[in-house]
């Protein structure tokens, strides 16, 4: 039988707030054990939570930019369970009255859009770590992380890809970065995901039984493990299984989940509104100044690129994905108004190779661009008035990146500036035929594809400085004209 | 009469005038601790050397004169509730024998702050649960006024500290009347301020939206003088409430004329000792003698409130009890098998039986399938009983009630049945539910020569009113004067 | 009785607590004891009657996002029952 997949995803995003959600504790990454700890974040006897101000900015930043309902008064709740890494033996979070609700995603999925539901946005307080040795009898906590913000995202299961879980992981990212409330950096954790996955016979609009992955630390990861869980259940039930609800952990290196191991007790959350927490309530003026705050956003930001800079949906969704990237295009695009999707390629295939080559970004903020977006819309203006070669370019481009220098200074420093003067070009053309006379015939006798090589010699000659649209006329007038 | 017997008003005015120094009333006191603290078992820990370094400071301060802190000088009790700094802090319970704490409760500061000075943390029932003191995991205290009875609880040694005059005053804590069943056991002045006049940070949480720290004092002006030290809003704690807090001594002798005295029918029932309800009608009396008004008024959910008091609160409790657990701190069991284990045996080893009672219940009211049929319904009825005090007080301005149904018990009379234990706490638990403020003042014997409490309840915030109540009673009354035999 | 031995034996578990078969025995009692006396609240009519969880009705209070607490390790790590360097020592947990 043929089984369509029905997907949820939960995201956890950690929040770029300077202090910890309940206490004055800096959440800056990479601390010693321990030292960004205080009473309140350890659980000590007696220490209370005073709420972040900047938490819940962050989160109607995050509900606005998904047309999310605010609710007027939400409520914290207490989730009891006992782990190392939970000082409290309780996380604070929102259960029952969650701050926003009812929202959607819009993503782009092979020229289609459409739109996932939203069913809760929450705050909670993040556990610690616990560091497991193998070749130790001990477990140790350290419990920095205990206590930094973070959003609870809850799709509706409007997913029936593994393709659409990741353009939805993608869009939402691309969305918290753009308002600045998470830096989306998935390898260290500070993006998290689980998936909700269940199947169903093709054309059936009942729910399966549902199974949540966790442990999903990588876009590859969400996708592979979907599909992983799809194809099991599938079988599964085509074997005459029954899928049994559990939560499952995904195994990057042999891309297989696995139940985890029944723990000890059967979970009972016994949530509880927190008495150590008042209602929160959000005077609309606050969501208004908020909603002002909001920077144009990924959707919004593609279709005006593909509108007013004539770009394919692919280079707008390439554009727009970081905001940091859009400005740079815009930036470069507004140095040289010409040719926007010749700038477009160079970001996508110099700007952003570079980038990646050589891991230039962290998490939000992209820390070195090879060049300023000015001198990139310098670079392409060069080309365009004939003065380099796309080939000399990329040479120019990649001086640019290691130097600093401006375009037009590599260029003449260099002397990379384009042989257009006929009679020099001849004079190289000749001698490239009169040291290739078999091949001249050959190409005489029609085999026309020859003409790159000749192209190709002259290059060699001239240092890839002719221009390569009077190379070929003019090589073309030679081979024929001589024969004549 | 011993420097130990004065009040911190008369210490105060000597200090002040330089009649008598911290160092003097510190050292009257300590001694007074050596020699009747066998009998009673008030303190957990006494910190002689570091209260008489406290006494010096005060005297330096007294020396150079100027505007002086409030409590300049006067030595205080706390409850082992309540956090304090480099000072082993244990709740009551084997799971905090040993727990230094490294922050200071914000009562702890405002008492250092107003020049307090502390000289021991006092036994209680393990994490305030008990109406007895016989819960704590250390040893019972004892009533100073007869010591095979009970000082009451959980705050007993804050009681039978300043009833047997080892201190001038204390701090105690009260989630369901455990300030005031005390102070009307040992015959002193208890105060539970309104829910959010006094910082809870620092304060071992029981049940967080009951549980509220105040004072223990000789007399209501005493009482005065330790609420406004420690009453006002905190930054760190987020059910603080940020409103200004009056001068209560100044509005100490307003007198009661014209007050509107309330009078539930509820309190006075069928069971009660007779001699307690003959003292507290006596009290009202008293109370119209001095130009109040008593009027008769109806609480009618008052009979649900120990039920839904023992809902919430346990529940609260099993949720605030599990960092308890061995890994960050306190008790940790030896020679377990893995981590499962080290958590069911520190916890079954640390904590004592009422604890676990209490949590066992807790956790099961909150668990899948009872959370609506017991705690959402205790919190709804929670509402009502909120409601009926509300509208009381349309129609006055205090209410006036005992404080207990009977004078204290003796010790294990009540250890059996953890439900009879629990219905000592019956006319002050539904003050909690309600975050009201209830002062104990002493208003009176009972054949057996043992105090007798009389319970005045107040609006929101209206401490105040309560003490004024208190003072004219005490200017007509010579309850608080008597000193048990000790 | 209101409550099974198999019931206060998951409690306990929740609760992380272990519990001799004489404190099951007592607890199975006292949960008897309690829930008829709680049952009282059953008289009530509570339609309609919103719930209290706090005394207090003021909204919450929102500190600024401002890092004032400095380190102090070691007076966190004093009171732990075991440590390794400036971690928590915690016996071996098993995913």
């Amino acid at each position: 039988m043929e089984y369509e997949a029905v997907i949820g995803l939960e995201v956890h995003a950690q929040l770029l707030t300077e202090s910890k959600i309940f206490c004055g504790c800096s959440t800056k990454f990479g601390a010693a054990p321990n030292h960004n700890t205080c009473p309140v974040c350890t659980g000590l006897p007696g220490v209370l939570p005073v709420l972040n101000r900047r938490v819940v900015e962050f989160a109607l930043r995050a509900a606005l930019a998904t047309h999310c309902h605010i609710a007027a008064a939400s409520r914290w709740a207490r989730k009891n369970y006992f782990y190392p890494d939970l000082p409290k033996g309780y996380q604070i979070s929102m259960y029952e009255l969650p701050i926003a609700q009812h929202g959607y995603v819009t993503l782009k999925l092979n020229g289609h859009s459409k739109r996932v539901g939203l069913t809760r946005i929450h705050m909670e307080e993040d556990a610690g770590k616990n560091i497991h040795d193998a070749h130790s009898d001990a477990s140790l906590v350290d419990l920095n992380r205990a206590g930094v913000p973070l959003l609870e995202i809850v799709s509706e299961p409007d997913m029936r890809t593994p393709e659409e879980a990741g353009e939805y992981l993608r869009s939402l990212r691309a969305i918290l970065q753009y308002i600045e409330v998470c830096d989306g950096n998935m390898e260290e954790g500070s993006l998290r995901c689980d998936a909700n996955v269940s199947v169903r016979p093709q054309g059936s609009t009942a729910l399966g039984t549902k199974v949540e992955t966790k442990n999903l630390n990588s876009f590859r990861a969400v996708e592979k493990a979907i599909q992983y869980e799809i194809q099991r259940q599938s079988e599964t039930l085509n074997a005459g299984g029954r899928i049994v609800q559990e939560t499952r952990l995904w195994d990057a290196d042999r891309e297989v989940t696995r139940s985890m191991r029944s723990k000890e007790q059967a979970h009972d959350y016994r949530y509880f509104s927190d008495p150590d927490l008042l209602p929160l309530t959000v005077a609309q003026e606050w969501i208004d100044t908020v909603q002002a705050s909001l920077p144009e956003l990924p959707a919004e930001r593609r279709e005006r690129f593909m509108q007013k800079y004539n770009l394919p949906s692919y280079d707008a969704e390439v554009l727009t994905t970081r905001k940091d990237v859009a400005e740079y295009y815009e930036a470069a695009v507004h140095a040289y108004p010409s040719d926007p999707k010749i700038l477009s390629n160079w970001i996508m295939d110099g700007v952003l190779r570079v980038i990646k080559d050589e891991k230039l970004d962290t998490g939000l903020k992209i820390t070195k661009w090879p060049c300023p977006p000015e001198q990139l819309g310098a670079l392409v203006r060069l080309i365009d008035e004939g003065k380099i070669s796309g080939k000399i370019a990329k040479t120019v481009f990649d001086e640019m990146h290691h130097s600093g220098k401006a375009p037009e200074t590599i260029v003449t420093e260099q002397g990379l500036t384009q042989v257009r003067d006929e009679g020099a070009l001849a004079v190289q053309i000749d001698q490239v035929l009169a040291a290739n006379p078999e091949k001249v015939v050959e190409y005489r006798a029609g085999r026309d594809k020859l003409l790159q090589f000749f192209v190709g010699q002259v290059m060699k000659a001239t240092q890839g400085k002719a221009n390569p649209q009077m190379l070929n006329e003019l090589l073309r007038k030679k081979l024929s004209t001589d024969h004549q | 009469m011993a420097l130990y017997n004065l009040t911190i008003h008369e210490a105060s005015d000597l200090l002040r005038k330089r009649q008598l120094s911290a160092q003097e009333l510190t050292r009257s006191v300590l001694e007074r601790i050596r020699t009747t603290d066998a009998q009673v078992h008030s303190y957990l820990t006494v910190c002689e050397t570091e209260a008489l370094q406290q006494a010096e400071t005060a005297d330096r301060s007294l020396a150079t004169g100027g505007p002086l802190p409030l409590l300049c000088g006067i030595p205080v009790a706390v409850k082992d509730v309540i956090l304090t700094k480099g000072l082993r802090s244990t709740a009551g319970s084997q799971i905090l024998a040993h727990f230094v704490p490294p922050y200071d409760a914000t009562v702890t500061c405002r008492l250092r702050e107003a020049g307090a000075i502390i000289v021991g943390k006092v036994n209680c029932d393990e994490f305030a649960m008990g109406s007895s003191t016989e819960n704590s995991a250390f040893l019972p205290s004892r009533n100073p006024w007869d010591l095979s009875r009970v000082p009451g609880g959980s705050s007993g040694g804050s009681a039978t500290a300043v009833a047997a005059e080892q201190a001038l005053a204390a701090l105690g804590t009260d989630t369901g009347g455990s300030i005031r069943l005390p102070s009307s056991f040992c015959g002193v002045v208890g105060l539970k301020p309104t829910y959010g006049r006094v910082s809870r940070f620092g304060v071992v949480a029981y049940a967080s939206s009951l549980d509220q720290v105040g004072p223990f004092a000789k007399d209501a002006q005493d009482c005065a003088l330790m609420l406004q030290a420690i009453a006002g809003h905190d930054p760190r704690d987020s059910t603080s409430v940020n409103t200004s807090v009056p001068d209560y001594q100044a509005s100490l002798t307003q007198g009661v004329r014209g007050l509107r005295i309330g009078i539930p029918k509820e309190y006075f029932v069928e069971g009660m000792q007779p001699a307690v309800e003959v003292a507290v009608q006596q009290a009202v009396a008293e109370f119209a003698a001095l130009g109040a008004r008593p009027v008769p008024i109806s609480l009618p959910h008052t009979e649900y409130a120990i039920a839904a008091y023992y809902i919430i609160a346990t529940a609260e409790a099993s949720s605030n009890l599990a960092r308890y657990d061995g890994m960050k701190y306190g008790y940790r069991a030896p020679q377990t098998e893995g981590l499962g284990e080290t958590y069911r045996r520190t916890r079954a080893q640390g904590f004592g039986s009422e604890v676990k009672r209490r949590i066992m219940l807790g956790t099961y009211v909150l668990s899948a399938g009872y959370y609506e049929a017991y705690y959402l319904k205790a919190q709804k009825v929670r509402t009502l009983i909120r409601q009926d005090f509300l509208k009381a007080f349309e129609a006055c301005d205090v209410i006036a009630t005992p404080v207990a149904p009977t004078t204290a018990f003796r010790l294990g009379e009540k250890t059996a049945d953890p439900l009879t234990m629990y219905l000592s706490d019956i006319f002050t638990i539904a003050v909690n539910l309600a975050g009201l403020p209830g002062l104990s003042i002493p208003c009176g014997f009972d054949e057996n020569h043992l105090p007798i409490g009389a319970q005045l309840i107040g609006r929101p915030f209206g401490e105040e009113v309560l003490l004024q109540a208190a003072y004219a009673y005490e200017q007509a009354t010579p309850w608080h004067l008597r000193k048990p035999p000790l | 009785m209101r409550i099974s031995r198999e019931e206060v034996q998951r409690m306990a578990l929740l609760a992380r607590l272990e519990l001799t078969a004489t404190e099951e025995t007592e607890l199975i009692e006292h949960f008897d004891k309690m829930l008829s006396y709680i049952e009282k609240l059953n008289q009530l009519d509570t339609d309609g009657v919103e719930p209290t969880a706090h005394a207090v009705a003021v909204p919450s209070p929102l500190r600024e996002d401002q890092v004032t607490n400095q380190a102090d390790t070691e007076a966190l790590l004093q009171n732990a029952p075991a440590r390794e360097a400036d971690f928590f020592k915690v016996p071996k947990i098993i995913e």
